[in-house]
């Protein structure tokens, strides 16, 4: 059985119309090292759709989608309710979740009667409430409740109480704080890191907010258009981003720190876009790039490591340097033994 | 019972579910006092009373003038040319009517259900075949197949039963293409996605996560289609193409057409099935009105 | 920058009236913007900042209504207006540039004759000339080509028709713009260009803004003055730096700490509890339940809002005391 819990090899997604969501991305996640991922881009970068390909809701048009070794769409009856317990996730709306028939205790008492979790109600219900406490809440305020009758915030740390209940090996959190206010964001991160750290869970944070990308995250990914434009160590990345697209997202981000002035610490320069720039062909940044060069219009750059840090870029002004071998930006997140071995 | 207090509650505020509602009791409590009263075998059927009665309280031949002292029957509703006693007609009629309304509907919400969900929820080659067969079957028009296949059936045939069945043949198209559309948008809902992430099986979604949810359409639907039985059945008997010896109102109707009730006088025979007729529209309207804002969530959340 | 006050609220109250009773939306709310200044309005969900911001425009409508109070707009109080008076001020002293804004843009009208739309309405003397002329320079203020103008706001990207919006808002040059989250729906980069835009035409024309939002990080940037609400009141308005360096309100305080930082990376604070309904307010202080300060007169009775430093207005028993103290 193979060490890589998730691995993504040449995934490419096209929609019918021909968009195309996601180019050519490998990366790859390792059981050993449970760690949180963040996936960073804004709409239209594809973020939203790794996400359902990790859950196996979308099939990828080219490139295969392994869990543990194993295809996700060529998987038998077993190994599939394998992989549905052991990859969980958490959505943006915390109301949608809820079938708004059912008491919310539906959403817990069905995964453990489908996984066969507990043997009798009694247990079903303890472990309920073990989840639920584990996130901060209190059974007795929430369960039998219906969903319309709980807060967001409430209703969003159910949602993280259930992932946690079903002890799975994955998380994909897509933008699970966006729709919650601001003093409970903090409240619901800490559920996440705690479910890295006390239980081992590797969550794959997918979100386009980089500050609590940074607050929450070990390593970070940032996609722009299906592509991957810097990967690595999130505080190499945040606090000193090489890659131009991601200069110009942390110098636009508008921090909360009153000595950070909005696009003065990091030289933030706006571009129109070229929209005569081919985007199917070269570096997807190319239209809007302030160093693009010519060679960057014909092809994409590969993913360079423009200084000793863990993090790699993919941009031509890099290409005196080493590049990633396999293009494989998993490697990255397995250790750090990587960069200190070379 | 928290929960009857608060649908009580409700019933206040949307007045036109409340009045159908008001109006369907008061029809199911005449149709069952009814047949505590009359003999189902016989007052609906000719022959039962004198002919061409007017309403009375207390009939008596002519030809018995002893018949003050002995029962004088009453004839609430009155008689018509051939002796029919138009309460009992009204009675067995409104029941014979709902009858085929129901079967209809039923049969019809029950197909259209069927095929809605699975052909959205699983889609494919099946959905389209699905889809193709009710947009054909809805561009032919509804009344013109019934007709042709009642009367290349027989007027001797056709019973009550007989009818239900023929209309339920029409009666699917509507709710298969509304309840697909539903089912459509629900597929989409997050907490189908939740359900899947659960381990819950594709049927296993479809009757227990989506169809509680549809109870609302699936009542909306059920009223829609069986005003659509009763208009159609209505039609089909005013044609003469309905169970002619059964005391239905539509029947009624065709004889009071055939009979000329309301030139020669009779126009109780008339009044009696248009007015229930027209109360079961009433009724079925508001009905639908009330359920409308029941299928919109929102507005029942503002409570 | 004047002194002036162009807008003056004081102890306005709103409410809705439910089924369900009576739902306090604004409670005794103060606040001052000076002409030209830069206001924002924090508050979560359940705090009556959107409400507020209809309130100033005159739009609370039944089952609501302006249930004390005044709103003052260069001296004159619009609550006191008739319908025909508010419509008149609406548009022309003040506008709004709503929430996705992108989606209030007619999609069968071009996007001048969607900036003269509202100047027609308000009859203001001129001929059409003219007020294309109007619409075109709207335009160019919000740093979009006069051409624009003619073009369908399908034609548009999110941030140009964002940028629509606020040229219609400030197409009649107003004294008062109140942006309901304008960019919420913009990516990070098309947020800075078109708060930035913004913040360039408000110096221009000499108006006063008040930003409505809860994204700290944009109030960090944008704003001089925060006003902070909780649970349909004011709890605490201050110039940004003390706001942000030296909160005095319990709630601000752990609305700070619980922001997200580059040096405190893996530390969360959240603020526990949830905020009370509306309808249905604690006893005393608003925020007593979740108030890890909380003494005594807390729970009994509500704080009133006082300037206890020199320009920061707190409602907080912590510090009534402390001025009473200092000014005996």
């Amino acid at each position: 059985m193979s060490n890589l819990l998730l691995d993504l090899k040449n995934v490419t997604k096209q929609f019918k119309g021909g968009t195309v969501a996601l180019d050519d991305i490998s990366f790859s996640i390792d059981a050993d090292n449970p760690s949180i991922i963040a996936v960073a881009g804004e709409s239209g970068s594809g973020k939203t759709t790794l996400g359902l390909m990790a859950l196996g809701f979308l099939t990828a048009s080219s490139g295969s989608v392994l869990y543990r070794g194993k295809d996700i769409t060529k998987m038998n009856g077993r190994e599939r309710t394998d992989f549905r317990k052991e990859v969980q996730a958490v959505f943006q709306d915390p109301f949608a979740v809820y079938n708004p028939f059912y008491k919310v205790d539906h959403i817990m008492e069905v995964p453990i009667a489908n996984f066969k979790m507990a043997s009798n109600k009694k247990d079903a219900r303890e472990m309920m409430e073990q989840a639920l406490i584990s996130v901060g809440l209190r059974p007795e305020e929430t369960l039998g409740r219906f969903p319309h009758q709980m807060s967001g915030g409430q209703r969003q740390r159910m949602a993280l109480a259930r992932a946690l209940l079903l002890r799975p090996k994955l998380l994909i959190a897509d933008e699970p704080v966006s729709m919650v206010d601001a003093s409970l964001r903090a409240t619901i991160l800490e559920a996440l890191d705690k479910l890295n750290k006390e239980f081992g869970i590797t969550v794959l944070y997918i979100t386009h907010d980089l500050t609590t990308a940074y607050h929450v995250s070990d390593y970070i990914l940032i996609l722009y258009r299906g592509s991957i434009m810097e990967a690595g160590d999130v505080e190499s990345i945040i606090r000193d981003p090489q890659h131009p697209y991601t200069q110009l997202l942390i110098g636009s981000i508008p921090w909360p720190d009153l000595d950070r002035v909005w696009g003065e610490d990091i030289a933030v320069i706006d571009i129109e876009e070229d929209t005569s720039v081919e985007s199917k062909v070269g570096c997807k940044f190319a239209g809007r790039c302030p160093h693009v060069m010519d060679k960057c219009k014909v092809s994409p750059p590969p993913l360079f490591w423009p200084d000793d840090n863990n993090r790699v870029a993919s941009c031509y002004l890099f290409e005196d340097k080493e590049i990633l071998p396999g293009n494989d930006v998993g490697t990255l997140f397995q250790s750090k033994k990587v960069a200190a071995a070379r | 019972m928290e929960r009857l207090q608060s649908n009580l509650r409700y019933l206040r505020r949307n007045t036109s579910l409340a009045i159908g509602l008001g109006i369907l009791l008061v029809l199911i409590l005449f149709t069952i006092t009814g047949y505590m009263i009359i003999d189902p075998k016989l007052d609906p059927y000719p022959l039962a009373g004198p002919a061409s009665s007017p309403p009375t309280l207390s009939y008596c031949p002519r030809s018995d003038p002893e018949c003050e002292k002995t029962e004088p029957k009453a004839y609430i509703f009155g008689t018509d040319a051939q002796g029919r006693d138009l309460y009992g007609v009204a009675v067995a009629g409104t029941w014979m009517t709902v009858q085929i309304g129901l079967m209809a509907g039923l049969i019809g919400l029950g197909v259209g259900v069927f095929l809605g969900f699975t052909s959205a929820f699983y889609g494919g080659w099946y959905d389209l075949v699905v889809r193709w067969a009710v947009d054909v079957m809805l561009t032919v028009p509804g009344l013109l197949l019934l007709v042709v296949i009642a009367s290349s059936l027989g007027e001797q045939k056709i019973t009550v039963t007989g009818m239900g069945l023929i209309i339920a043949s029409i009666s699917w198209r509507g709710p298969a293409r509304v309840i697909r559309s539903q089912v459509l948008s629900m597929r989409e809902q997050s907490y189908v996605m939740m359900a899947r992430l659960n381990g819950m099986s594709g049927m296993g979604i479809i009757f227990r996560e989506m169809m509680p949810n549809l109870l609302p359409y699936l009542g909306a639907s059920l009223v829609g289609a069986v005003t659509a039985a009763i208009f159609a059945s209505m039609g089909l008997a005013a044609l003469g193409l309905g169970p002619l010896r059964e005391p239905t109102l539509g029947v009624t109707i065709y004889w009071v057409i055939n009979q000329s009730a309301f030139l020669r006088g009779l126009w109780w025979w008339g009044a009696v099935p248009i007015g229930i007729v027209a109360l079961i529209f009433v009724m079925l309207f508001l009905i639908s009105i009330g359920l409308d804002e029941v299928a919109n969530p929102r507005v029942r959340r503002a409570e | 920058m004047s002194n002036d006050l162009v807008l003056d609220i004081n102890d306005l109250d709103v409410q809705y009236y439910t089924d369900a009773g009576i739902v306090y939306a604004n409670n005794k709310i103060n606040l001052e913007l000076k002409a030209g200044e830069r206001l924002g309005l924090v508050g979560e969900s359940g705090s009556g900042k959107s409400t507020l911001a209809l309130a100033i425009l005159g739009m609370i409508k039944p089952p609501g209504g302006i249930a004390g109070g005044e709103i003052l707009l260069n001296g004159r109080d619009i609550t006191k207006l008739t319908e025909e008076e508010t419509r008149q001020v609406r548009g022309r002293e003040i506008s709004m540039i709503p929430q996705g804004a992108m989606n209030s843009l007619n999609p069968v009208m071009r996007i001048k004759d969607q900036i003269i739309d509202s100047m027609i309405d308000h009859e203001l003397g001129l001929s059409k000339a003219e007020m294309l002329e109007m619409a075109g320079d709207a335009l160019q203020a919000v740093e979009l080509d006069r051409k624009v103008g003619s073009m369908y706001p399908h034609e548009l990207s999110g941030g140009m028709k964002q940028r629509a919006c606020i040229a219609i808002a400030i197409a009649m040059k107003p004294k008062v713009i109140i942006a309901d989250e304008p960019t919420s729906a913009l990516d990070v980069v098309t947020q800075r260009q078109v708060m930035q835009t913004i913040r360039h035409i408000q110096e221009e024309m000499g108006a006063a803004v008040i930003l409505i939002g809860h994204d700290m990080g944009l109030m960090a940037q944008f704003v001089d003055r925060l006003a902070v609400m909780y649970a349909g009141q004011m709890s605490e308005v201050a110039p940004k730096q003390e706001a942000f360096r030296s909160p005095m309100h319990p709630y601000t305080q752990m609305l700070i700490e619980s922001l997200p930082k580059l040096a405190t990376k893996g530390v969360f604070h959240g603020i526990p509890g949830i905020t009370p309904l509306l309808r249905d307010l604690p006893p005393g202080c608003v925020f007593s339940p979740r108030c890890p300060q909380a003494f005594g007169p807390c729970r009994e009775t509500t704080p009133r809002f006082l300037e206890h430093r020199p320009n920061q207005w707190v409602a907080c028993h912590l510090y009534e005391n402390e001025s009473e103290k200092a000014r005996a």
